[in-house]
C-alpha cells in the first residue's frame, strides 16, 4: 500500500512553507529516519525524515515550491510490489480536518460562536464547623503547644505521618514547635534536614506521591521561596496533570508574615501568593484551638496544604477544648462574634488588630460582626456573603500588600455576589505598598493597625467621630 | 568503585563485553523498536498538526531506559523529565493511552489532562512526566526516601538530562540521600546538548557521573548506546541501592538524533556528528547485527518484528486520532481530591 508523505508542521502555528530540497529522488529507497527533504519557514529550516521504509514512487511538490500548506501531499511512499504508476495522488488542498491544527491564539483564537461554553465551576459548600460538646472542660493553651499537640496526636494515629525540616529534632525547633517530637517518636520520624529547602520540599513531595503523609516544616515561609516551585508545580497540580491517579497528602508549615524588626526579607505574608493556587489548600489561623484543630485536618487531608502560622502568636494562650479527637474543618470561616452594622473579615494576625478594634468599636455602640477566614482557600464567602447581606458593610484586615491581596480578593467577590447589598465601598486594610522597614518607628507605619481597622469602619460606616 | 572515563567505557566494550542471551538481545531489541517507531509516529502525527505544544522525542536514547528497566524488578519506582515517553512504554504502559494522551485525548493516560510532558501511573510506579528541569531529582529521592521509610527494598530509578545536572536541588538531593544512604539510582541521561547549549558549553567539568564525588557518591560513565553496557552497570547500581549502600549515579552517554522539542532546528551541532552517531553507533542496529551475526534471528524474523510493533504503534496512532477529546466537564475534576 502506497503511503503519502505530507507537508509537516514545525510548530503549532506554521500553516505553510517552502520546499527547499529534495534529498531523495523518485525510485529511491529509503528507511524509517532517514532525511529526505529539507524544508523552511520564515523561522527556521528543518529536515524531513521518512517514518516507513519503501521506495520513494513519485515526487509530487517540486523542490523550490513555496508556500506548500501543511498537511498536503509532498511525496509518495511505495512498499516492496508495488509500481509507481498506480499512484493517484490527490492534490487538492489539504481539507481543514475535522481536529484543526493549534493556532496561535493571538493570530485566531476560536470566535465566541465557536467556542463551547465553560462549565460552570463547582458551588463551594463549607462543611458544618465542629461543635464543643456542652460541659466540656477548656484548657489555656498556647498556639506553639496547640501545633505541637496536633502533630504528636495524628503522628499517634498513623505511622505514615513524619515531620521534616531545619532544627525541627535535636534542636526542638527553631521555635519550639516540635518540641518534645524527637523523644517521643524518635529520629526516624523527626527528621533534622540540612538548610535545603528547595531540596527537602521536593524529597517530600515525592514521599507524598509514594503514600506517605510528610509535615514539612519551614523555619519561616521566607524560605520557602526557594521551594515554591515544589509546592506548587509539583505537590499542586500533580493530581490535575495525572487525571486524577496521583495525590500528594503533604503538609508545608512553618510561620508567616511579619515577625518583629527582621526587616524585609524576613517579613512577607504569604497568604495571597498560595491562597491564589488551584490544587491547594490554603490555612492561616489565629486562635490556639483553631490551629490545633485545623492542623489536625490538614494532616488527614489528602491534598497538599500550605499551612501558614504567625511567629508573634505561637505564644498566645487560648482556650482549647480538652477532646480526645478536637477537629476543625478546613473551608470553614467562623464568625467570632455576630454583629449587624459591619463586617470585619480577617485571618491570622490580622485578627489581632481586628479583635481589638472590635472590642473598641463595641465600646463606643458600633455593632460589629467579625469573621476569621482561618481557611484561604477554599475561601469560605458564603459566610462573608451571608454577613455582608446582612450588615451591608465590609472591612478586611491582613497583614499582606495591598495589591493582589486577600482583601482584595474579597471585595471582588462580594462586587459579584453581593453588590446590591452594600451601602459603601468595601475598604482593605493590610500592610503598607512597600518592603519592610527595619527601624521600629517605620516598621510600625508598614503594619496595619488597630486604629486604621477603626478608621475603615468609620468609613464604611459613614460614622463622624 | 572505580571510575571509567568515556575512552575507557568505549574501551571496554570491546573486551569483558557483557553478554546477551537470544532472548535478551531480542526483548532489547523489541522495546527499543517500539519506542523507536512510537517516536517516529509522534513525531509525524506533531507535523500533522494532531500533537500540539512541546513534543521531546526519545529517538537515539533507547538503550538507556531498556537497559535499567532490564536490570530493575516490578515495584521499582521510576521518574524522568519531560522526555518521558520511552520510559512509559518500557515499563509497560499501553501505547494507546500514551498516544492519546499526546494527542489530548480521553482515553490519554491522564485523561488528555496531562499532556506529552505529564504522564503518571501508580500501578507501574511511575512517577512522571516532569516539565521543570531538575524538579524529578528531589522528588525522585523523595520516592527513595518512602522506601526505607517502609523498610521496603525497592529503589528509586530517577533519570535526570546533561541540562538539570547543573541545577541547584541535583546537589541538595545528593547531599541528603548519601546523608541518609537512600536506595536511589540517579541516572544522568547525557544526550550531550541541554537544548542548544553543548555540555562542554555548561558545565565547568564534563564527566557528569563525578558530580556526587564530594557527597561520595558513586558514579561511572556508561557507554549509553549500548544496551548491554547500560545492563550491565544499572545491575550494578541497583544492586548497591537496594542493599543499603546508598545513591548511586550512572552517566549514561547517549545521543538524540532529533532536535531537542519538535520546532528546534538543532543547528548547533554538525549534520556529520548526527550522522556518525546514526550509522556508527545506532543502538538498535548494534542489537540487529549481533541477532543476525549470532544467527539468532532471519532478516526475515527481525521484518516480522518490525512489522508487529509497526502494527502496535498504528493502533495506538489510530486510537489516538479517533479517541474523542475529555468532557468540558473535566475542566474542575481532580483538582483536589
Amino acid at each position: 500500500m502506497s503511503v503519502e508523505i505530507l507537508m509537516p508542521a514545525l510548530s503549532p502555528t506554521m500553516e505553510e512553507g517552502n520546499l527547499a530540497k529534495w534529498l531523495v529522488k523518485e525510485g529511491d529507497t529509503v528507511s524509517a529516519g532517514d532525511v529526505i527533504a529539507e524544508i523552511e519557514t520564515d523561522k527556521a529550516t528543518m529536515e524531513v525524515e521518512a517514518v516507513d521504509e519503501g521506495t520513494i514512487g513519485k515526487i509530487v511538490v517540486e523542490e523550490g515550491a513555496q508556500n506548500v500548506k501543511v498537511n498536503s501531499v509532498i511525496a509518495v511512499l511505495i512498499e516492496e510490489g508495488e509500481s509507481a504508476d498506480d499512484i493517484k495522488v490527490d492534490t487538492s488542498e489539504p481539507e481543514a480536518s475535522e481536529e484543526p491544527k493549534q493556532k496561535d491564539p493571538e493570530e485566531s483564537g476560536p470566535s465566541e460562536e465557536e467556542k463551547p461554553s465553560v462549565p460552570a465551576a463547582p458551588v463551594f459548600e463549607a462543611q458544618a464547623d465542629s461543635e464543643v460538646p456542652e460541659g466540656t472542660e477548656m484548657v489555656s493553651t498556647t498556639v506553639r503547644e496547640a501545633l505541637r499537640d496536633a502533630m504528636a496526636e495524628e503522628m499517634r494515629a498513623d505511622g505514615d505521618v513524619f515531620v521534616m525540616g531545619e532544627e525541627v529534632a535535636e534542636y526542638q525547633g527553631a521555635y519550639k514547635v516540635t518540641q518534645g517530637l524527637l523523644q517521643e517518636f524518635g529520629a526516624k520520624r523527626v527528621i533534622d534536614t540540612p538548610i535545603t529547602e528547595h531540596g527537602f520540599a521536593g524529597l517530600g513531595v515525592g514521599a507524598a506521591f509514594a503514600g506517605l503523609k510528610p509535615i514539612v516544616e519551614f523555619m519561616t515561609f521566607n524560605f520557602a521561596m526557594q521551594a515554591i516551585d515544589q509546592i506548587i508545580n509539583s505537590a499542586a497540580k500533580t493530581r490535575y496533570m495525572s487525571g486524577g491517579q496521583m495525590s500528594s497528602p503533604i503538609v508545608f508549615r512553618g510561620p508567616n508574615g511579619p515577625a518583629a524588626r527582621v526587616g524585609a526579607q524576613h517579613s512577607q505574608d504569604f497568604s495571597a501568593w498560595y491562597a491564589h493556587i488551584p490544587g491547594l489548600i490554603v490555612v492561616s489561623p489565629y486562635s490556639a484551638a483553631d490551629a490545633k484543630g485545623l492542623l489536625k485536618s490538614a494532616i488527614r487531608n489528602p491534598n497538599p496544604v500550605v499551612f501558614l502560622e504567625n511567629e508573634l502568636l505561637y505564644g498566645q494562650s487560648f482556650d482549647v477544648p480538652k477532646l480526645d479527637d478536637w477537629t476543625v474543618p478546613l473551608g470553614k470561616a467562623k464568625v467570632v462574634r455576630e454583629g449587624a452594622d459591619v463586617t470585619i473579615v480577617s485571618h491570622s494576625m490580622g485578627m489581632r488588630y481586628a479583635t481589638e478594634a472590635t472590642e473598641k468599636l463595641v465600646e463606643s455602640g458600633v455593632d460589629v460582626e467579625l469573621i476569621d477566614l482561618r481557611t484561604l482557600r477554599p475561601l469560605d464567602m458564603p459566610t462573608v456573603v451571608e454577613s455582608v447581606k446582612k450588615t451591608g458593610r465590609c472591612v478586611t484586615v491582613e497583614e499582606g500588600w495591598p495589591q493582589g491581596s486577600i482583601g482584595s480578593e474579597i471585595a471582588a467577590r462580594l462586587m459579584d455576589e453581593a453588590f446590591d447589598y452594600l451601602d459603601a465601598p468595601v475598604v482593605r486594610v493590610t500592610g503598607k505598598d512597600v518592603p519592610m522597614p527595619y527601624a521600629a518607628n517605620l516598621e510600625k507605619l508598614a503594619l496595619p493597625s488597630t486604629k486604621e481597622v477603626i478608621e475603615a469602619v468609620n468609613t464604611v460606616t459613614y460614622r463622624q467621630v | 568503585m572505580p571510575k571509567k572515563t568515556d575512552a575507557a567505557a568505549k574501551a571496554s566494550t570491546k573486551a569483558n563485553m557483557p553478554a546477551f542471551t537470544k532472548e535478551e538481545e531480542l526483548h532489547a531489541y523489541k522495546e527499543m523498536l517500539l519506542i523507536r517507531r512510537f517516536e517516529e509516529k509522534a513525531g509525524q502525527m506533531y507535523g500533522m498538526g494532531l500533537i500540539g505544544g512541546f513534543c521531546h522525542l526519545y529517538i537515539g536514547q533507547e538503550a538507556v531506559v531498556t537497559g535499567i528497566t532490564m536490570a530493575s524488578k516490578k515495584g521499582d519506582a521510576s521518574i524522568t523529565g519531560y522526555r518521558d515517553h520511552g520510559h512509559m512504554l518500557v515499563v509497560g504502559l499501553d501505547p494507546k493511552a500514551v498516544m492519546a494522551e499526546l494527542t489530548g485525548r480521553k482515553g490519554g493516560l491522564s485523561k488528555g489532562k496531562g499532556g506529552s510532558m505529564h504522564m503518571f501511573s501508580e500501578e507501574e510506579r511511575f512517577y512522571g512526566g516532569n516539565g521543570i528541569v531538575g524538579a524529578q531529582v528531589s522528588l525522585g529521592t523523595g520516592l527513595a526516601f518512602a522506601a526505607q521509610y517502609r523498610g521496603e527494598d525497592t529503589v528509586s530509578l530517577t533519570y535526570f538530562g546533561d541540562g538539570a545536572s547543573n541545577q541547584g536541588q541535583v546537589y541538595e538531593s545528593f547531599n541528603m540521600a548519601k546523608l541518609w544512604n537512600l536506595p536511589v539510582v540517579y541516572i544522568i541521561e547525557n544526550n550531550k546538548y541541554a537544548m542548544g547549549t553543548s555540555v562542554e558549553r555548561s558545565a565547568a567539568t564534563t564527566d557528569l557521573s563525578q558530580r556526587g564525588a564530594s557527597f561520595d557518591i558513586p558514579g561511572e560513565q556508561v557507554d549509553g548506546m549500548d544496551v548491554r553496557m547500560v545492563r550491565d552497570a544499572a545491575e550494578r547500581a541497583i544492586t548497591h541501592a537496594r542493599e543499603g549502600k546508598g545513591p548511586y549515579i550512572l552517566e549514561m552517554l547517549t545521543y538524540r538524533y532529533r532536535g531537542h522539542s519538535m520546532s528546534d532546528p538543532a543547528k548547533y551541532r554538525s549534520k556529520d556528528e548526527v550522522q556518525s552517531m546514526r550509522s556508527e553507533r545506532d543502538p538498535i542496529e548494534q542489537v540487529k547485527s549481533r541477532l543476525l551475526e549470532n544467527d539468532w534471528a532471519t532478516e526475515d524474523e527481525l521484518k516480522d518484528i518490525d512489522k508487529d510493533v509497526r502494527a502496535v504503534v498504528s493502533e495506538a496512532a489510530d486510537f489516538a486520532t479517533n479517541d474523542p477529546e475529555p468532557d468540558p466537564e473535566e475542566l474542575y475534576t481532580e483538582i483536589t481530591v
